[in-house]
């Protein structure tokens, strides 16, 4: 028997050491091959292996697949498969009425249930009563199905998550071979731990086809998506995919200097691997090194970048300066958590913004981007390249955590049809120049001249004390430091000629609303309005990419809307830039839970909104 | 992990056509140190040897950070970044790793090097990276107008230490031979002649290659290095040469000899029997005689000091390897390889099923 959903979301739960990530990670594969849209929301702990058992040591994996075109891994889940009592007790609180629960019934010993702090146990005390509940021992079942592998007692138990995996791949009709194949890879070295996890795989599938408990199969089509290859993609993973392929356009050595920090390493990670396509990283001593590193390589003629997070970005600012003072291009990616200081290092949040725009001494502008999606990483890492490089300046692409660990289908590229990047270096001296001037600039876009150690003729020296204006020499001249700070600002403000405009969506042509967003609020701000507006309501929604400068047009965007909401996960840092910049009063509807803004909340709020907004003009009309 | 077909510090670099001459070296920039600086000199020796080193100028670059010495950039016409306070082996890491055709020069001070850089300072040591560090040892903070730094004797008299200094100073080359330095030496300003041999050999060196040299600063520290200057110097340089016993002061008075527990201490040469006076040996690969010789220079006021090349060994360059890392795995078209990994292993139609 089955049955025909449009949506499904699943959250994995277990304890940080029972592979949720990679159950999480197989079953998204698995949905994205048959070509479902998807979306992931990994959350789990700073903590490599807290505690077993306990709440703080619950690590989660949330999949939201459909046959229609998705944007959030949604709020609540329709499926809780809870590996231990911790993992069902941390999720209760999340599921809606009528929850499907499946729980490994193994550990929920007396001794086990004290540890998180419950007298009875939620199994038979009625707390599960509003849910439809499947009570499986999977550790039991998952032990038995790898008898006869000669694995210990708690190797065969940690087999679990593949059983539930199976049985999950079962339920909603998933392939199975990819994650087979997966399993075979992975353990090619130890086979019996190989050929355990697929036979526990294997054992969950069957054990779904066989019970009656789960008679009803449930099927999920795939979803309508342009014509084109697909492939899944993590933000880290795009994002890395996008500087290389900007270093590639741009025929630069692509040259990462990078620190390890939660949640940007794993570009660092596949960047390293890269090696095998010529990138050069640099794993270096502290997050200030890594960006000089990437800056002395800049200065080489590479393209020098780094990636880190909100405290690595602090770190890094005097090199930053540094880099705008000579003009020199550099990638800073900025993969935002939840701050002040180590703040929540796995938990997302948007609120480097104004660091990124102002955290620098001095008159220190720079290029901003953001990323709205996962797979958007990718062109926006592309485009921080190329401004880099056409400009000759830092430029901070923001990503966060969310984004960074989330996943979504991507339509695969074809770099031939990326257009070039032309670093343009000087390999001689201009018409007329006794010396070469470093410092002459491009017409159009003030982009300075940049000739590379090992050209003959245009030996010369920067460095981070004020230039003159052409020669580059040191000067103190109170108008030549007028003009340059002038200058520098007018050559990231001109940036703006590359910047398109923003494009609103509105239906209706009529919203009184306009719901801007920026970074990975894309998302929920999307699911939202789109609820909204089947109520038949009026929104308009624009996202900005390019934080710095601002889309030309966005004046006119921002006026020709009654009311302006700005979602953020931050303070109102974007609400407070466009009060200060455009004298519009914006509403600022900000959430710092280290969590997407959840998508009911937001649709509730802007309802709510709206409807204000229409009775206001309802009220004035009557009263004419 | 084997070691890079490469041999000295210039392999690599493009030779010039043309000889140069130290003229060829000097920008049209001022230059702008106190007068009667150490600075003077070491850069009219460095100039010199530049010249002499017979690669291209354009292939060399000074990178610099914050201080007095790190102005010396701007007066060496060659490529050069004057840059930020501690930085620059972390600049020049980046740079000699991605460009293996330069000669790389960090020009760094006691606190450039030693305070705010000290990070850098030592990985780039521990790495071993293909590029010369010159520390400029005034044992004072000179731009910032005389506070005491990290190479200060305990109880330095400063504008930031009006009662005295309370931490103890770092010696460079015992910093450096921790740092697991392959090069290790040290120089006095005013002895060009000894100065030019030590750049020589640094510049020669795969590797990173420390040299600290001796400046004084007339303004704020004038007179540290007296005793190892002028006449007295004969009777406390203890100058080092490959391969010869170590003795010095007038007619080789003085000697260095073992000590208990892997020291050396100075002895009367008179009192001891020939044999007994060690052998300068720089290519040890055990570093302990190497920081025996840098302990010979005591933490307070100058005494004794050696001078020349306490260490010089073989290990691969981080740099070296790194590009024999990526030339070895690089694919054969690095352009297909880069679409095949975008496109991924596991991919889907859309608009076919």
């Amino acid at each position: 028997m089955s049955k025909q959903l449009n949506r499904v979301v699943i959250r994995f739960a277990g304890d940080s050491g029972d592979g949720m990530q990679l159950t999480g990670d197989r079953f998204t594969a698995e949905a994205a091959s048959l070509g479902n849209d998807i979306a992931t929301l990994p959350n789990f702990p700073a903590e490599i292996r807290a505690p077993q058992g306990t709440l703080p040591g619950v690590s989660s994996f949330q999949l939201h697949f459909a046959d229609f075109d998705i944007v959030t891994p949604g709020d609540t889940p329709d499926v809780l498969v809870a590996m231990n009592p911790a993992a069902l007790k941390a999720n209760l609180k999340d599921l809606p009425k009528g929850t499907v629960v499946i729980v490994d019934t193994h550990d929920f010993t007396p001794r086990n249930l004290k540890k998180i702090g419950l007298a009875t146990s939620p199994l038979t005390d009625g707390t599960l009563s509003a849910f439809t509940v499947h009570e499986l021992d999977l550790t039991d079942l998952a032990q038995r199905a790898v008898e006869g592998f000669g694995l210990t007692r708690k190797d065969a138990s940690r087999t679990k998550n593949m059983f539930a995996l199976g049985l999950l791949s079962w339920m909603y009709s998933r392939p199975t071979d990819g994650t087979e194949r997966f399993l075979a890879e992975k353990f090619a070295k130890k086979p019996d731990i190989r050929d355990a996890n697929i036979a526990a795989f294997r054992a969950g599938y069957a054990y779904g086809e066989t019970t009656e408990a789960f008679a009803v199969q449930t099927v999920v089509n795939p979803a309508p998506m342009p014509p084109g290859r697909y492939r899944q993609v993590s933000g880290n993973l795009a994002t890395a995919y996008g500087l290389m392929a900007g270093a590639s356009k741009a025929g630069l050595q692509l040259f990462l200097g990078s620190y390890p920090i939660t949640p940007a390493s794993d570009i660092l990670h596949e960047l390293s691997k890269r090696k095998d396509v010529g990138v050069m990283t640099f794993q270096a001593e502290d997050e200030i090194a890594g960006v000089a590193a990437a800056l002395g390589a800049s200065f080489g003629g590479a393209l020098g970048v780094t990636t880190t997070s909100g405290p690595g970005m602090a770190l890094k600012s005097e090199t930053i300066s540094l880099a705008i003072m000579t003009e020199l291009p550099l990638v800073v990616v900025d993969v935002q958590r939840a701050g002040p200081s180590t703040g929540m290092p796995t938990k997302t949040e948007q609120a480097d913004l104004l660091q990124a725009l102002h955290g620098r001494h001095g008159e220190a502008p720079l290029p901003v981007l953001a990323a709205r999606s996962s797979s958007d990483c990718f062109d926006t890492a592309l485009e921080a390249c190329r401004i880099a490089v056409t400009y000759r300046t830092p430029v901070i692409m923001l990503s966060d955590g969310y984004l960074a660990n989330g996943a979504e289908p991507w339509r695969i590229p074809n770099l031939d049809a990326i257009p070039p990047i032309a670093p343009g270096f000087a390999t001689e001296l201009a018409d007329g120049d006794p010396h070469f001037l470093p410092y002459r600039r491009d017409e159009e876009t003030l982009a300075r001249a940049w000739a590379v150690p090992g050209t003959p003729g245009l030996e010369h020296r920067i460095g981070g004390i004020e230039k003159d204006a052409l020669t580059g020499n040191v000067s103190y001249d109170p108008d030549n430091h007028e003009r340059m700070v002038r200058t520098r600002a007018a050559k990231v403000a001109g940036i703006v000629r590359d910047v398109p405009d923003l494009e609103v969506d509105d239906p209706s042509g009529e919203a009184k609303l306009l719901v801007l967003g920026w970074g990975s609020t894309y998302g929920p701000i999307t699911a939202a309005t789109r609820l909204i507006r089947k109520t038949g309501r009026k929104v308009a929604t624009a996202h900005l990419r390019h934080l710095n400068p601002l889309p030309a047009n966005l004046a006119d965007v921002l006026r020709s809307h009654e009311h302006v909401v700005v979602p953020e996960m931050n303070l109102g840092q974007l609400a407070q830039v466009l009060r200060a910049q455009f004298l519009v009063d914006v509403e600022s509807y900000s959430r710092v839970r280290g969590l997407p803004l959840s998508i009911a909340e937001l649709e509730e709020h802007l309802t709510a909104t709206i409807d204000r907004l229409e009775g206001a003009v309802d009220a004035k009309e009557e009263a004419r | 992990m084997t070691a890079a077909p490469i041999d000295g510090g210039l392999a690599g670099v493009p030779l010039s056509l043309t000889p140069l001459n130290r003229k060829d070296m000097v920008s049209d920039q001022e230059v702008r140190w106190c007068p009667g600086c150490g600075d003077y000199a070491i850069l009219s020796t460095f100039q010199q040897v530049a010249a002499d080193l017979g690669v291209k100028r354009e292939n060399i670059v000074m990178i610099s950070g914050i201080g007095c010495s790190s102005r010396f950039p701007y007066y060496v016409d060659a490529y050069g970044m004057h840059s930020i306070h501690g930085r620059a082996p972390a600049i020049a890491t980046g740079l000699a790793s991605s460009r293996e055709d330069l000669s790389v020069w960090v020009v760094t001070g006691d606190g450039d090097a030693l305070s705010i850089g000290g990070n850098h300072l030592i990985h780039a040591l521990r790495r071993n990276v293909n590029i010369n560090i010159l520390l400029f040892n005034n044992r004072i903070y000179g731009l910032t107008k005389g506070q005491y730094s990290p190479t200060s004797e305990l109880g330095k008299v400063t504008k930031s230490t009006p009662y005295g200094s309370l931490d103890a100073p770092f010696n460079p080359l015992s910093v450096a031979l921790g740092a697991e330095a392959t090069f290790v030496a040290r120089a006095v300003d005013s002895d060009r002649a000894q100065l030019a041999e030590v750049l020589h050999a640094a510049a020669q060196h795969r590797g990173a290659a420390f040299v600290e040299i001796y400046q004084n600063c007339p303004i704020f520290n004038d007179g540290a290095f007296d005793t190892v200057k002028g006449p007295e110097s004969a009777e406390t340089l203890i100058p080092l040469r490959h391969g010869e016993p170590i003795t010095f002061g007038a007619d080789g008075h003085r000697a260095v000899v073992r000590d208990g527990f892997g020291g050396l201490r100075v002895v009367e040469t008179a009192t001891v029997d020939p044999s007994e006076i060690v052998i300068h040996d720089e290519t040890l690969t055990d570093p302990s005689y190497a920081f025996a010789l840098s302990r010979l220079t005591e933490p307070g006021v100058l005494q004794q000091a050696p001078v020349g090349i306490l260490r010089r060994v073989q290990r691969p360059a981080y740099d070296d390897l790194l590009r024999e890392q990526i030339a070895t795995v690089r694919a054969d078209d690095p352009q297909a390889a880069l679409a095949s990994i975008i496109a991924g292993p596991d991919t889907w139609e859309a608009g076919t099923r």
